[in-house]
């Protein structure tokens, strides 16, 4: 048993850290840009695409990541010459209305260019299989890599953020644009440059998770509301709280999951604890993050209320 | 007695354009449009219930359409238990709306701007999911009506035009008092508040109480929308509170403008006719769609109320 | 002006005779055809376009007019189209849905407004039983047989115990107890998962601790295929998964080399012996370039079946295209096929595999016949005769 809540945590944690690699570009897009950008979850799923194409077209999946990368850079840079740095000084309401417009149009040429039904990208040889943890359970090998990628990603945003020039603009650029704008930097050509590595981060996350999960046209929508609850718990614009946050969602969205209705059996009866525990057990990350902003209403690590 | 305002004077006209919709279907042998046309009403009911905490109060709730779900499940559970009467469902509805929008309303407003936008969502997706878990209504399939309400007894719901005339009514009578009270004293401190929470709070008001009061209104007059969605369709089904549904009215009411009323009925009827009309021409109908509110987002602020405002070259 | 009148009155009056002889039939089908299910959609739509072409674009020897129509997989969304067609497109027959809850919305409007519902996929219990209606025609099976075929073949195998997961919606918990209800072993452990997860690592933790003898999994659409990706990399291999709705050809393309081997039920399998079926799957894979499913077998069987009572009784005279649709005289690709009192079929039920073909796409093949001339279970509860 004991064994089996070690196992469950590290899935948890796993999940999270699958979560973190999507939310870690928004929250930045988001945070520095104050842009509501619902067409996140679909720059996720170019990224799913463009390397199930890649990888049919050329059999490697190395090669295939690796153009999966300026292929969805540039993409981001195209939208946000065409639409987005229109949008910067607009409410978010506009934002809003513009991106899920754009959500609409980009799924719809997706399924126009590679149909409706799910693709797949074939696991790579050295990351296939698994390995004994303890007893009969086993870990597959490629999880421990999303692990890998995900916790490098958080180690490159934390070191650009905090320790170089770029960083340090869009710090202060966050916090005060025409200030920054005065001391002679191309704001928008900074946008520019977040942007487009705000859809990178969420294209490599939609081809590093092409091995587990589905290539479809639901993919972008299914993850893009669990990370808006991750980058709101963790606090807009707060790296460090985005992954923080994610692991918290991943871990009490399994933990939840699995051990819930065990603990609720010995509250009542077994037939109740089970219904209760599926009910329930949907609602948890929601439930966490309604219970997150009551204590803290801007987040775990979000800057105080500012209107 | 000054002349009417532009923007009233508009909804009228849509109202007067709306009325004459069952006979000019019938007239040109398409009675099926007044079945669209009641949508268009509902859903035009459920937007202008969302500009009253958005336009007005700048509280962006991305977990309306809970009380939409609301609103139809109460049709459905009077029904299951043998109560037809119209107004039972609404009275049903907007209880069970005001209850629900009082207890997570008063949560939400402790968070301001985005986290208000994800903490509603939070509680609308909880709606979801609960009703998800419903089995004796069906759960995740939801669950076929077996006919429609009735008022005082007769059976006038059965006909379309007498289910499309019930529903613009209800359209009338809730912009009526939504006109009024955003005009009253109330209104006015809500829209304070969107200005500026401090201000307001400088000069003695504070905020809360008016924001929740907004609140609790917008959540039943949308329950009501759900109560003749529920009669439109013959069906209920926890798809009605999916939060695709609350994204869809954010956007019917950003495209007809926000903070007017009148744009919030016009962004529904062309939300729904465009969807209608499109469908039509072709299956990929959504990369129009999705082309125009594009469009309408970079070139037209203000939605389709700023594009008029501006083309009759009034002050925006 | 009287005369001008009268005249015009007159020739309405013959119109309908001249009209009957050329107007064509006209037939509604209604599908999901957008968001991730949308595949299950478009195999439904191109097995009944496919049974057009075959029939000579005629169906019962009229022309026809086949009006196609996406219903969102939204319920409300479903009932308003479906009205549209019927009342204001004036639509004989309606096909579809592909699923339960649409079935739900839709078969009242359909049938009240005076045309026939034929379902090319979903076959909910309650139209099998209390509900069901003589304008109704399920085409596909019912949507307990499946996991039935599945814990049948289970119980011939000796399984001792088996664990069963499905997602946490009405279909999910029929699906279950559908099993249980055939079932002999024990049951190891159940699990719901919420609908539309997609990490499935901390079940399968749960699974890999119980070991059971086998898996039954009901998890339809992108969620079958993950479930199916991570299965084996979870190390799970050794434990069979048997699946309903979940390895087919509709998910297969993505599931790949991962689903080969795996172990599903169902009415056909593209290797099927029965006339017409070799032809039929040639002819799909021909024109749009994957293999069919179930699916597609369902809208092409529902267009047949269309076909064949017009041709008999046409349309005007309700009960005897009643009678001839109940008659179901047409070649099914499932080879032998007749109505239950419920309008049900009584088919085959098959143990399927996944493979890869020699053509290198992945398919289903049948491995053994478990139940023969099946009808449904509910079928006791239908007041028609």
């Amino acid at each position: 048993m004991f064994n089996l809540f070690l196992l469950q945590l590290l899935n948890g944690a796993q999940f999270g850290i699958l979560l973190f690699l999507v939310a870690a570009g928004l929250t930045l897009v988001f945070g520095i840009m104050d842009f509501i950008n619902l067409a996140h979850g679909v720059l996720y799923m170019i990224g799913g695409y463009v390397m199930a194409a890649l990888s049919a077209a050329t059999g490697n999946f190395w090669l295939s990541l690796a153009l999966v990368l300026p292929v969805t850079l540039a993409v981001g840079l195209v939208l946000e010459l065409l639409v987005f740095r229109r949008l910067y000084d607009r409410s978010h309401l506009d934002q809003v209305l513009a991106t899920f417009g754009l959500v609409l149009v980009l799924s719809e040429l997706v399924k126009i260019l590679w149909g409706a039904a799910p693709l797949s990208v074939a696991m790579p040889e050295a990351l296939a299989g698994s390995i004994p943890l303890a007893g009969l359970m086993r870990y597959p090998v490629y999880r421990i890599a999303v692990i890998g990628a995900g916790l490098g990603v958080a180690l490159a945003l934390w070191f650009v953020i905090a320790r170089t020039r770029v960083g340090m603009l869009l710090r202060a650029g966050a916090a005060n644009r025409a200030m920054v704008s005065a001391l002679g930097v191309d704001i928008n050509r900074l946008f520019m440059l977040v942007f487009a590595a705000g859809a990178m981060l969420a294209g490599f996350a939609g081809a590093i998770v092409s091995p587990i999960l589905s290539v479809d046209p639901g993919m972008g929508d299914s993850i893009l509301i669990l990370t808006f609850v991750v980058i709101v718990i963790g606090g807009v614009g707060s790296v460090k709280g985005a992954f923080l946050a994610a692991l918290l969602v991943g871990i009490v969205d399994t933990m939840g999951r699995m051990f819930g209705p065990i603990l609720l059996k010995s509250l009542m009866e077994p037939a109740a604890a089970a219904q209760a525990g599926r009910t329930i057990a949907p609602m948890l990350v929601y439930i966490l993050m309604a219970a997150v902003l009551f204590w803290r209403p801007s987040g775990l690590f979000g800057r105080s209320v500012a209107r | 007695m000054t002349a009417m305002p532009p923007r009233l004077r508009a909804a009228l006209a849509i109202f007067a354009l709306l009325a004459l919709v069952p006979p000019l279907a019938h007239w040109i042998g398409q009675p099926f449009l007044i079945v669209i046309a009641t949508r268009m009403v509902v859903f035009a009911i459920a937007a202008l219930s969302l500009d009253l905490i958005l336009g007005y109060g700048a509280m962006v709730s991305f977990g309306h359409a809970a009380y939409l779900g609301i609103g139809a499940y109460a049709v459905a559970v009077l029904s299951r238990a043998g109560v037809t009467d119209l107004t039972l469902h609404l009275l049903a509805a907007i209880g069970a709306a005001g209850i629900f929008a009082l207890v997570t309303g008063a949560i939400s407003l402790r968070t301001r701007g985005v986290y208000f936008i994800m903490i509603t969502l939070a509680f609308g997706q909880m709606a979801y999911f609960f009703f998800v878990s419903f089995s004796a209504l069906g759960g995740d399939d939801g669950t076929a009506l077996a006919a429609r309400s009735t008022v005082l007894g007769q059976d006038w719901l059965r006909s379309e035009p007498g289910l499309f005339y019930a529903t613009l009514g209800l359209l009338v009578l809730i912009f009526a008092g939504l006109y009024r009270l955003t005009l009253s004293r109330f209104g006015r401190v809500l829209s304070g508040t969107r200005e500026s929470a401090l201000r307001m709070q400088a000069v003695g008001f504070r905020p809360f109480p008016y924001q929740l009061t907004a609140y609790v209104i917008s959540g039943c007059l949308c329950a009501v929308a759900g109560v003749m969605l529920a009669n439109q369709s013959a069906y209920v089904s926890p798809s009605y509170m999916s939060w695709h549904r609350s994204g869809e009215l954010i956007v019917m009411l950003v495209l007809g403008g926000i903070g007017s009323l009148t744009g919030a009925i016009a962004g529904a009827l062309a939300t729904v006719a465009l969807e209608e009309g499109l469908a039509k021409y072709s299956e990929h109908w959504r990369l129009g769609f999705g082309l125009i509110l594009v469009l309408v987002a970079l070139a037209a602020p203000g939605g389709i109320a700023g594009l008029i405002r501006r083309l009759k070259g009034a002050p925006a | 002006m009287r005369r001008l009148a009268l005249s015009t009155a007159l020739i309405m009056s013959m119109l309908p005779l001249a009209a009957q002889a050329q107007e064509p039939l006209k037939i509604g089908v209604l599908l999901t055809l957008s968001g991730p299910p949308a595949v299950l959609g478009e195999h439904a739509r191109d097995g009944v376009l496919l049974a057009e072409k075959t029939l000579g674009d005629k169906v019962g020897g009229r022309e026809v007019e086949l009006i196609v129509v996406d219903d969102e997989g939204k319920p409300d969304i479903a009932a308003q189209k479906a009205r549209d067609l019927v009342e204001a497109q004036g639509a004989d027959f309606v096909i579809g849905p592909i699923f339960s809850n649409i079935m739900n919305a839709i078969a009242g409007p359909v049938t009240s407004g005076g045309a026939i519902l034929v379902s090319p996929n979903a076959g909910p219990s309650n139209f099998a039983g209390k509900d069901c209606n003589p304008d109704i025609f399920v085409v596909s099976y019912q949507n307990d047989q499946m996991p039935r075929t599945l814990a049948e073949h289970m119980n011939r195998q000796g399984v001792a115990n088996a664990y069963l997961l499905a997602p946490n919606y009405q279909a999910g918990k029929d699906s279950l107890n559908g099993f249980k209800s055939v079932f002999k072993g024990e049951v190891a452990g159940e699990l719901f998962v919420p609908l539309g997860q997609l990490d499935f690592s901390a079940e399968l933790a749960q699974i890999a601790a119980s070991q059971p003898a086998a898996v039954y999994a009901f998890m339809p659409g992108g969620m079958g295929v993950n479930l199916v990706k991570q299965w084996s990399q979870a190390g799970l291999g050794s434990i069979p998964l048997m699946s309903a709705f979940t390895v087919d050809e509709t998910t297969l393309p993505a599931e790949q080399d991962a689903a080969v081997g795996m172990l599903t039920g169902s009415n056909w399998a593209p290797d099927l012996q029965t006339p017409g079926n070799a032809e039929f799957v040639a002819a799909f894979q021909g024109a749009y370039g994957r293999v069919p499913s179930l699916y597609a077998v369902g809208g092409y069987d529902a267009l047949m079946l269309i076909d064949s009572a017009v041709k008999k009784a046409g349309t005007e005279d309700r009960e005897a295209l009643r009678a001839a649709l109940k008659q179901a005289d047409f070649q099914s690709l499932r080879g032998s096929f007749k109505f239950s009192t419920n309008n049900f079929p009584v088919q085959d039920f098959y143990l399927t595999k996944a493979i890869k073909a020699e053509d290198g796409t992945y398919r289903t093949s049948v491995v053994e016949k478990v139940f023969t001339a099946a009808a449904d279970s509910y079928v006791g509860e239908c007041p028609m005769k």
